[in-house]
């Protein structure tokens, strides 16, 4: 099994008080396996989703990746799994401004020190970005953006693949390319994918289907 | 993963020039600023070394005269045959030059370049016409006499061995003072058995001219550090906001798997290395300024204390590797918050920019905390300060607690503007300005406090000009000053302006030592100029009719405070003892003076002869009397000065003395203004997504652009505002406390309110410039780049 959580539990101090947004989730996710996590905003997804990312830790239960359990890594260990184990989607894109699209599609694979020039070039390709390798990303398109985020979150290539609504910001056709094109490439790899999304049209091409509801699995 | 974090890390700078400019310039100007000042401290400080090792200033302790006379040269041989290991000293001055007497065969070693390792010949020393030993510069001033030159020489000074002194200076078998070596021979016989008229002066661990001149490069010193402390806002103000531009990139990183420890080492690296690039170009900038102002402050030195020091300036190690060490300790401090809140800051927070809401909540209210208790302290102090050190405790709690309470003030102004507003413009501006006041509050303090530096020793210089104006009214009565070449002339003078003028009042001097201080004598004729026009600090009653009279003398407000003479005392002047009847102010003059009546000088001193007369006359009467007097006497024009052209020179002598205070107060109010241009500049890209709405809803850009300007401008009024009343305080303190404290003399405070107005304008034309740029910028953005702040959004 690629990844097992178990007894997930999580809970934000907010000016109201504490705030439970995960009571004990558990699910599984084998290699090559695609799941699509839904449910409604507040239900817990992107908590859950930051989790077994490392980005966030949990008050209780455990989260297994690999044979090797997430919640028990300190901050090192867990920076560690994001550069070489676990690579992350983001809505937002989060690409550095500064830094050319070639060097951001290499930036992740670089800092894991699994850089392979052949890769990065051939997820550019296929990704539609050659002609705009030496632009900045200020200079595309939203879509564009999103694809660089996704290349360079392949390029070292992880085990796991955890994406936060990638198409979000994106309209109908290019959020249905974007999509094609990570479902293809994680199938090529082996890499299991976990994706959080509202559109039951994107849950509906993964292989497994979770919904979330305050906090539990429905 | 340290070259690609280091690289993306470093990108930001490339796509960000202005930042980095900013940055690097920041900390360029504020090293350059400090290292400049700490040159010329340094410069004059090895001056005065040299002048101690030369010279063996405080070293050693001295045998001298009680009454401060030169002793005989028997004197001395009799103290060697009773076994006391002195060696005698004999100073003059001959051309400008300090001519120094040693015995190098008895002198404690250092004292003087006399080793013959450094080229000098013992037996051309001893004998014949003498070798001297002198600067290249001071060689330059005996053209005529045999000087080798012997670099590490004090300037002003020329070593040579005694008996050729005593020939040079016509002081033969005179003794000034004998240098006790430090170890000597028990059983000697006791001081007051062989020599009662001798005492023992104790070596003072240093020389007098470093303590005299301490407090000058403690003023220098302090304006140097506020200058930094103006640098280091805009280093502070401009690493902070690069932190908040780079704060959704640093989360990033670290989401990617960028350990936070190696993200925090690596940008320490990275400004450790911008201020070691920063401080090397501000060490080269400070040696400029310090090439710059080192004339001008060696010209301050000579004329208030008659210190002597180099004009040329000296890469010293110590001075540079210091200017090194202030760059990178600046930056550490400046950057040790905004690191130590990285490490605070959750992986998953919020990544917009903070620095907006920076005065919101609990950091505004410590900080107006602490700007309370400073005010108190400095108000507390403004009464009970006493001495240097309390007057530069009262300075910095002044200045620092109203820095940090200007954000307070200036929210608080806007906020009642905000509520007064009628239109909707008015109203979104005023609140927009407050919200854009924690990103320009620390270039808003730097303009703070170089405004109130600005007003405060303006106001202490010019209080000090006026002072010193009237001073040279009192001092400079006659209407013309003639200068005779010899006796022939002086008598040809005195026959011609018998009949053409009021008075004919010689001027003659004598050099002396009165309590081991130089000392000039002069003798003065009877006459109404001095009992109408001099002032003094101190007198007994009739003081002028007594010196007058014969009976006592008269001496400066220099003898006075150095020799601890006051009225009443006596002083001694060729074996004849006269009372001290009245203390008068001599400002500029560095050495001791005594004033007697010409009939006791011509007594005292039968061998001076007047060469310089002031001569009294209506003033309009003055050309007529140079213009004939060539054709009379035979002395021309180029000998005779008149009243007018004396004056201006004595003031343009004065005027040099403070050129370094304003060269740094411009350079202080420059770096403010480059404060503002630059936090306007790095503001500017996180002022789109503000404006952006205004746009949208049917301002024009050039509009924005306007407001833009006028809210900088309106901004440095405000500023301009608090710092008036700072830069009064900041006087009162000066004048009252620190000069006190440091020049012994407490001046009259005169406002100067056209100055005043004057700076406020530059004030507002150094924002205005500074804003101009940005604004326009911001009135040229174009509408794509708006509209991608609601892209943004989706």
């Amino acid at each position: 099994m690629l990844l097992s959580v178990q007894d997930i539990h999580k809970t934000y101090q907010t000016a109201d008080g504490p705030f439970e947004v995960l009571r004990g989730v558990d699910l599984t996710l084998a290699a090559g396996e695609t799941l699509a996590l839904t449910g409604e905003s507040g239900s817990g997804k992107s908590t859950l989703l930051h989790l077994i990312g490392g980005l966030d830790a949990s008050d209780r239960g455990q989260i297994w990746l690999q044979g090797q359990d997430i919640a028990a890594l300190d901050d090192n260990g867990r920076a560690a799994l994001r550069r070489g184990t676990v690579g992350v989607v983001f809505q937002q894109f989060n690409l550095i401004p500064s830094l050319k699209v070639a060097d951001n599609i290499a930036f992740q694979a670089r800092l894991s020190e699994q850089y392979d020039p052949k890769w990065a070039a051939e997820l550019a390709d296929r990704m539609g970005l050659g002609p705009h390798l030496n632009k900045y990303p200020e200079q595309l398109s939203g879509g564009q953006q999103q694809r660089v985020a996704i290349a360079r979150t392949l390029a070292p290539k992880p085990r796991l693949v955890l994406a936060d609504e990638p198409t979000g910001n994106l309209d109908e056709t290019t959020a249905a390319t974007v999509m094609d094109l990570m479902l293809e490439l994680v199938s090529e790899a082996g890499a299991g994918l976990l994706m959080v999304t509202h559109s039951a049209a994107l849950a509906g091409r993964m292989s497994r289907r979770l919904h979330l509801r305050a906090g539990q699995v429905a | 993963m340290t070259k690609a974090a280091l690289q993306a890390l470093l990108s930001h700078w490339w796509r960000n020039p202005v930042q980095l400019f900013t940055l690097l310039a920041g900390l360029a100007l504020a090293t350059a600023l400090w290292s400049g000042v700490q040159a010329v401290n340094a410069e004059a400080r090895a001056s005065y070394d040299a002048a101690a090792a030369t010279l063996g200033e405080g070293q050693y302790d001295r045998l001298v005269r009680r009454d401060g006379q030169p002793m005989a040269q028997e004197t001395y041989i009799t103290l060697r045959r009773a076994g006391w290991l002195v060696s005698p000293v004999l100073q003059g001055r001959l051309d400008g030059v300090r001519i120094v007497g040693v015995e190098p065969l008895t002198a404690p070693a250092g004292i003087g370049p006399i080793t013959p390792a450094q080229g000098a010949d013992i037996g051309s020393f001893l004998t014949g016409q003498g070798q001297l030993f002198a600067n290249a510069e001071t060689a330059a001033q005996l053209p005529d006499l045999d000087v080798i030159i012997a670099a590490e020489t004090a300037l002003g000074a020329a070593i040579t061995d005694i008996g050729v002194a005593q020939r040079l200076l016509g002081k033969v078998g005179q003794i000034d003072s004998l240098i006790v070596l430090p170890s000597q021979p028990l059983g000697r016989p006791d001081l007051a058995q062989i020599a009662p008229d001798l005492l023992v002066q104790p070596a003072q661990g240093g020389s007098d001219i470093a303590r005299l001149t301490d407090s000058f490069h403690l003023n220098l010193t302090a304006f140097g550090l506020l200058s930094f402390a103006v640098g280091i806002f805009i280093v502070n103000g401009a690493i902070g906001l690069a932190f908040e531009q780079r704060r959704p990139v640093v989360r990033t990183m670290r989401a990617l798997g960028l350990p936070l420890r190696r993200l925090i080492v690596l940008m320490a690296a990275e400004l450790m290395i911008f201020a070691l690039i920063a401080g090397i170009i501000g060490v080269a900038l400070g040696y400029v300024i310090a090439a710059l102002l080192l004339p001008d402050v060696a010209a301050t030195l000579r004329g208030l204390y008659g210190a002597d020091v180099s004009g040329t300036l000296q890469l010293r190690p110590s001075w540079w590797l210091s200017g090194l060490a202030i760059a990178l300790g600046g930056t550490a401090i400046a950057a040790s918050g905004a690191l130590y809140q990285m490490t605070k800051m959750p992986l998953l927070a919020a990544a917009q920019p903070r620095a907006l809401a920076m005065a919101a909540g609990q950091r505004a209210k410590t900080q107006g905390a602490i700007a309370a208790a400073l005010l108190v302290v400095s108000a507390i102090l403004m009464f009970t300060a006493d001495g240097l050190i309390g007057g530069f405790a009262l300075l910095a709690t002044l200045l620092i607690g109203a820095a940090l309470a200007l954000p307070i003030i200036l929210s608080g102004i806007l906020a009642a503007m905000n509520r007064s507003a009628r239109s909707v413009t008015a109203q979104w501006f005023w609140a927009d300005t407050r919200q854009q006041l924690p990103g320009l509050s620390l270039a808003l303090m730097a303009l703070l406090l170089a405004m109130a530096a600005n007003v405060g020793v303006s106001t202490m210089v010019s209080s000090f000009r006026v002072t010193f104006t009237d001073f040279l009214d009192q001092r400079l009565a006659s209407e013309v000053y003639v200068r005779t070449s010899d006796a022939a002339q002086s008598a040809a003078l005195l026959d011609y302006a018998a009949s053409r003028a009021d008075a004919i009042l010689p001027i003659q001097s004598a050099d002396t030592q009165v309590a081991g201080q130089p000392t000039e004598v002069f003798g003065a004729r009877d006459h109404a100029t001095y009992r109408d026009f001099w002032v003094f600090l101190q007198n007994a009653e009739g003081a002028w009719d007594t010196t007058f009279a014969g009976e006592t003398v008269l001496i400066n407000e220099q003898l006075s405070r150095r020799a601890g003479l006051v009225v009443g005392d006596t002083v001694t002047l060729q074996d004849s003892s006269f009372a001290v009847a009245g203390v008068y102010g001599d400002y500029g003059n560095p050495i001791g003076q005594v004033v007697m009546s010409e009939a006791i000088f011509t007594t005292l001193y039968p061998d001076i002869s007047p060469q310089n007369f002031g001569v009294r006359m209506p003033p309009a009467d003055v050309a007529d009397f140079v213009a004939d007097l060539e054709a009379q006497t035979g002395i021309p024009a180029t000998q005779t000065v008149d009243q007018a052209s004396i004056k201006a020179i004595s003031l343009a002598i004065f005027e040099r003395t403070f050129t370094v205070t304003t060269a740094l107060n411009v350079l202080t109010l420059a770096v403010a203004g480059f404060a503002i241009l630059m936090s306007l500049l790095t503001l500017a890209s996180m002022r789109v997504p503000q404006l952006a709405p205004a746009w949208a809803m049917g301002m024009t850009r050039n509009q924005l652009g306007r407001l833009e300007l006028l809210r900088a401008v309106m901004l440095a009024l405000l500023t301009a505002l608090v710092a008036l009343p700072l830069g009064l305080a900041l006087a009162w303190a000066l004048l009252a406390v620190v000069n006190v404290a440091a020049f012994g003399w407490r001046l009259p405070m005169y406002l100067f309110p056209a100055d005043y107005a004057r700076l406020a304008v530059f004030a507002l034309l150094a924002a205005g410039l500074a804003a101009l740029w940005p604004a326009r910028r911001l009135a040229r953005t174009p509408p794509a780049d708006l509209l991608k702040v609601f892209s943004n959004e989706r």
